[in-house]
C-alpha cells in the first residue's frame, strides 16, 4: 500500500500511515482550515487498508491540541478501526498525552468509552 | 461642524478608546471578518504573550481552546445588517482581556432574531450541567451530531464550558425585528 506522510504545521497534524514500517501516527496540532479535506485521503486510505490488513495495527495519536471540527473526524479514525476490530482485525489504540495535561487525557478517556476497541492510555513527560 | 471640531471629537475618541481598553485589561480588541489566518494570528500573539508572562501550560492550553472555538463561533454564524457597512457575514468584534484571576475571551456578532430561542435554549442547558453532565452531553453530540456544511461540529460551547469548568455569559442585545447584538463571554481561570 502506499504510504501517507504528511509534515504537521501549526495548525495541522504530522501524519504517517505506513504498513510496511509498521507505522500508524497523528501527532501535533489539529486545527485545519477545512478538517474534510484534510481527514478524507486519511480515512479513505483507511478503508483501502482495512481490506488488506494481516498483522497487528497499532494506531498512534500524539496530539497536543486539537479543535472540535477535528475532534469529530478522529472519531471517524477510531470508528474505522472499530469496524476493522470488529471484523476479526488485531488493532490497538494507543493515546499518548502530556503528563500534565488532563484535557488530553480526559479526551482519551471519552474516546475510549464510545468506542468498542482496545485503547490505551499513555501519559508522556515533555521534559 | 468645523473641521478642528472633528479632529478634537477624533482625538478624544482615540484617547477615549485607548483608556476603556486599559480599564478593562483589554489585550487584544478586533473587529472584522474572522479567517483562518486571523485565528492563527490571534492565537499565536496571545500565547506568546501568555508564555513572556509565564502562564501555566493548563491555563495557556485552555484559553487556546477558547480562543479558536470563539473565533469559529463568529467565522461560522455571524449573520449581517444589510444597511451596515459591515454587511457580510462570518464578522464581528473580538476581544481578550487579563485580569487578576482571569482571562475572559468576549465575542460579540449580529445575529438572526429566529435563531436566538435555539441558541439560548443550548447555552442554559449547558450552563445547567455540571462536569459528568458537560461529558455526557459531549459524547451525545460528537455520536450523534454531523459536520455542518461550514464545518462546524456543535460542540464548541460544550467544549469551553469543559474546559473552562465556568457558567458561559451570554446576552441578546435586540438591534431591530430581525436582528439582535449576540455578546458571549468566556472567563478561564489563571492558576
Amino acid at each position: 500500500m502506499e504510504v501517507i506522510k504528511i509534515v504537521g504545521t501549526d495548525d495541522t497534524p504530522t501524519v504517517i500511515l505506513d504498513v510496511e514500517n509498521e507505522i500508524f501516527e497523528i501527532s501535533g496540532r489539529s486545527l485545519p482550515e477545512d478538517v474534510t479535506a484534510f481527514y478524507e485521503p486519511i480515512l479513505d486510505w483507511l478503508d483501502r487498508y482495512s481490506e488488506s490488513a494481516s498483522g497487528k495495527t497499532v494506531f498512534n495519536f500524539k496530539l497536543v491540541y486539537f479543535n472540535t471540527a477535528s475532534s469529530k473526524l478522529i472519531l471517524d479514525i477510531l470508528l474505522k478501526l472499530e469496524e476493522m476490530y470488529e471484523a476479526g482485525k488485531d488493532i490497538v489504540i494507543k493515546w499518548h498525552y502530556p503528563e500534565d495535561d488532563e484535557d488530553m487525557e480526559e479526551a482519551g478517556e471519552e474516546y475510549a468509552d464510545i468506542v468498542e476497541v482496545p485503547f490505551e492510555q499513555v501519559g508522556y513527560s515533555l521534559d | 461642524m468645523d473641521k478642528k471640531m472633528d479632529v478634537t471629537d477624533f482625538l478624544e475618541f482615540v484617547y477615549s478608546f485607548y483608556k476603556t481598553m486599559d480599564d478593562h485589561e483589554i489585550s487584544l480588541v478586533y473587529e472584522g471578518e474572522v479567517t483562518h489566518q486571523i485565528t492563527k494570528a490571534f492565537t499565536s500573539l496571545t500565547e506568546a504573550n501568555m508564555e513572556r508572562e509565564e502562564e501555566s501550560n493548563s491555563t495557556q492550553k485552555k484559553v487556546f481552546h477558547v480562543m479558536v472555538e470563539c473565533l469559529q463561533n463568529i467565522s461560522k454564524h455571524a449573520d449581517f445588517l444589510e444597511e451596515s457597512q459591515f454587511n457580510r457575514e462570518g464578522r464581528g468584534i473580538f476581544m481578550v482581556s487579563k485580569g487578576k484571576e482571569e482571562y475572559s475571551v468576549t465575542t460579540g456578532n449580529i445575529l438572526e432574531n429566529s435563531k436566538i430561542a435555539e441558541i439560548g435554549k443550548t447555552l442554559d442547558q449547558i450552563n445547567s450541567l455540571d462536569k459528568d453532565g458537560l461529558k455526557q452531553l459531549y459524547k451525545q453530540q460528537i455520536k450523534e451530531g454531523r459536520l455542518s456544511n461550514k464545518g462546524g461540529a456543535g460542540l464548541g460551547f460544550i467544549d469551553i464550558a469543559k474546559k473552562t469548568g465556568k457558567k458561559i455569559d451570554y446576552n441578546f442585545l435586540n438591534i431591530n425585528d430581525n436582528y439582535s447584538f449576540f455578546i458571549l463571554t468566556s472567563k478561564i481561570s489563571r492558576i
